[in-house]
């Protein structure tokens, strides 16, 4: 009986889950090339040293050793839980068991994760309510951000405590139980005086407790901030890995201008192949690169925090430029899917999300990009942003088209003459 | 040796000694804010003068130097800086140009990482990779005596820093100097922006609470510094500009590094 119910819940989650990922699936069909994914062995040398070793969110010692363990934590149980999987639907109880050693170690591991994480949890949340940190408070964060935000904490708080039930009510409900539990295997004692179906039953409440807030966990992240735990990885595998400093090459740009440049081909220019549009206006515009970050960024805010303009107070929140894109997608996203690419609400990214107050403040400085844990990059969307103005629409600050007609008359951004060129060896 | 840049320098300039068949080994870019703006074309000098000490052999542009097309293509006009940097491709392979040393930060690093895409084929070298070269090589001598003791802070220019990992060359030119260098609590990919990047250089700011070259300054003011070092054209007038603000500039120099060195060259 409890396996056709397992069986039940479990095709559910996989239901629901992979129509989230199709509907994610066919948001990134709407997006453009970005580059090409090349160079595997640094690529995953990168996932290693920044996912695995958790090299970046280290600079930030204190929240970064908290986060790694959570991290490591969560890859320990994740085992533990696969095993629930297995057990569930074969009618079995613990049937990774044969590891034996390993399954020891995998075990004892687990059980006292269980517990930092859980108190990790606790302290993540205190630190999110009580402490005066600003980057948890931006004033980009919604409501429904800072539910979101608590509503992971609580879960994972809740799975900690019935993952240490489940081995506490196993260990003092078996005197041959399999498998090592450093902390629960002190706790269980004190529930000796109980009968073996009421710790049995306690085991198997916490049992179904924990597996189904998982399977629920799984549906709501896709529709969280907190997707962050699936994105996060292939998001650093697929990051760009060139200098911070290099900004891609729009080659649709290089062919209309090496052919104004040459005389014989000067008037093809205007007849070349059209291109949709220059930089990004919309959702419709930007990269599966610009995508994937929206869906790994959890609002850590640790961009932000880097950021000179928002440092200054200025409006540009490097954070809420990466939440925006993902808010249009949701709402942008569907109706481009139904309506056909050239579908309009009369809204777009540019201005009803984002400000041109914001996309003028930023200094290209890479800080933000530097600190992300994920390996976001805001300066180059940013930098997309500012190409769709000036190419598009010739919306730069004046003093920008100033300097680009100097550029263009005397080949600086002052207004010089090129004949005085020399005049610092005077 | 300061007396020795208030006067004329000579510098080969790139079309003359092409026409008399000669190629320089590097070519020296000397930038918009090398030959225009007032205070860093003293910088320029600075490191034209090391140039001739070591009797290296090269030649700048002069008056055919044109933009890189940086600014524009950060501030997205993209076409403008395309067309700059095929002219400039274009020039470079006509007088076969293989290496080129940049003073600017963000020549440095538009010359090095962006114009490979539009063809460009020569080695760029910033001018402290090539100063610490010439110092390893025996060829460039400092007299640690000059500047012994002062206490200098060195402010990571963005372009350099995170943009390029150029972190310890600077510190380690400074440590030549036989100064005091006392780091700012946020340097390295710490360092804070000194607010001109991304062509914030030709604008005003966007409205705000505080100027981020003050919020930068005042950092810098906080470990005490006799000397201000900087490496970028545009974050030397960001910190003077914050010296003054802060009514400190009687009190603290900023001075490049190409200066500082100058300044002890024996």
């Amino acid at each position: 009986m409890s396996q056709i119910v397992f069986i039940f819940f479990l095709t559910l989650t996989i239901a629901v889950f992979s129509y989230s990922a199709y509907r994610i699936y066919k948001f990134f069909k709407l997006t453009k090339p970005a580059y090409p994914v090349k160079e595997i062995g640094k690529r995953i040398k990168l996932t290693i040293e920044n996912a695995f070793f958790q090299e970046r969110i280290f600079r930030k010692p204190v929240a970064g050793f908290m986060h790694a363990m959570v991290f490591w934590g969560f890859c320990i149980i994740l085992i533990g839980s696969i095993e629930m999987v297995i057990d569930g639907v074969s009618g079995q109880e613990r049937s990774l068991a044969f590891l034996g050693i390993f399954y020891d170690i995998l075990m004892a591991a687990g059980d006292v994760f269980a517990y930092i994480i859980g108190l990790f949890i606790i302290i993540f949340m205190i630190r999110r309510c009580c402490l005066n940190i600003p980057r948890l408070h931006g004033k980009e964060l919604t409501k429904k951000n800072h539910f979101d935000a608590y509503l992971a904490l609580s879960l994972i708080l809740i799975l900690m405590i019935t993952l240490a039930g489940i081995n506490i009510f196993y260990v003092a409900s078996h005197t041959d139980y399999v498998g090592k539990f450093p902390i629960s295997s002190m706790i269980a004692p004190a529930f000796a005086g109980m009968s073996f179906e009421t710790l049995e039953l306690i085991h198997d409440i916490n049992w179904w407790t924990h597996i189904l807030l998982i399977f629920l966990f799984a549906n709501i992240l896709p529709y969280s901030k907190h997707f962050h735990i699936f994105m996060s990885i292939p998001n650093v595998f697929f990051s760009r890995i060139t200098p911070l400093g290099k900004l891609a090459n729009m080659d649709s740009v290089t062919k209309e201008v090496k052919l104004m440049m040459n005389t014989e081909t000067a008037f093809a220019a205007a007849e070349a192949e059209a291109v949709s549009r220059f930089g990004i206006l919309d959702v419709e515009d930007i990269t599966w690169k610009n995508y994937i970050d929206s869906l790994a960024c959890t609002q850590c805010g640790r961009c932000t925090s880097v950021c000179p303009a928002n440092i200054t107070g200025k409006e540009l929140s490097p954070r809420k430029v990466i939440i925006d894109i993902r808010r249009r997608m949701n709402e942008k996203g569907p109706k481009l899917i139904k309506h056909g690419k050239d579908y309009s609400d009369g809204k777009s990214l540019i201005r009803d999300y984002i400000k041109e107050e914001e996309i003028w403040a930023c200094t290209t400085c890479n800080a933000c990009a530097k600190e992300c844990p994920l390996n976001i990059d805001h300066p180059t969307f940013i930098i997309d942003l500012r190409r769709y103005l000036v190419m598009e629409e010739s919306a730069a600050p004046a003093q920008l088209n100033a300097i680009f007609s100097n550029i263009e008359n005397n080949g600086a951004p002052w207004q010089y003459s090129n004949q005085d060129r020399l005049n610092w060896t005077l | 040796m300061s007396e020795a840049l208030k006067s004329k320098i000579e510098v080969p300039v790139m079309s003359e000694v092409f026409a008399q068949g000669k190629k320089p080994e590097y070519l020296f870019w000397v930038g918009c804010a090398g030959a225009f703006d007032n205070r860093y074309m003293k910088v320029a000098k600075s490191f034209a003068y090391i140039l001739n000490h070591i009797g290296a052999d090269y030649a700048v542009l002069g008056t055919e130097e044109s933009c890189t097309g940086d600014p524009a293509r950060r501030a997205g006009n993209e076409m403008l800086f395309q067309m700059q940097a095929l002219t400039n491709i274009e020039l470079f392979k006509m007088y076969e140009i293989k290496k080129v040393i940049t003073i600017c930060p963000h020549c440095y690093n538009v010359f090095k990482n962006e114009y490979p895409d539009l063809g460009a084929d020569f080695e760029v070298i910033s001018y402290l990779e090539f100063l610490y070269e010439q110092i390893k090589q025996g060829r460039l001598k400092l007299d640690k005596s000059k500047l012994q003791g002062k206490r200098v802070t060195y402010h990571d220019p963005c372009y350099l820093g995170r943009a390029n990992n150029i972190y310890d060359i600077p510190r380690k030119l400074i440590e030549e100097l036989g100064v005091e260098l006392a780091e700012m609590p946020r340097h390295k990919s710490f360092a804070l922006c000194c607010g001109a990047g991304g062509a914030q250089m030709f604008k005003d700011a966007e409205k705000g609470t505080k100027e981020i070259f003050i919020e930068r300054t005042e950092e810098a003011l906080s470990v005490n510094p006799e000397i201000i070092a900087t490496a970028c054209p545009f974050c030397m007038t960001m910190l003077t500009d914050g010296l003054k603000y802060k009514d400190k500039i009687e009190e603290i120099q900023n001075l490049d590094i190409a200066e500082l060195i100058v300044t002890a060259i024996i």
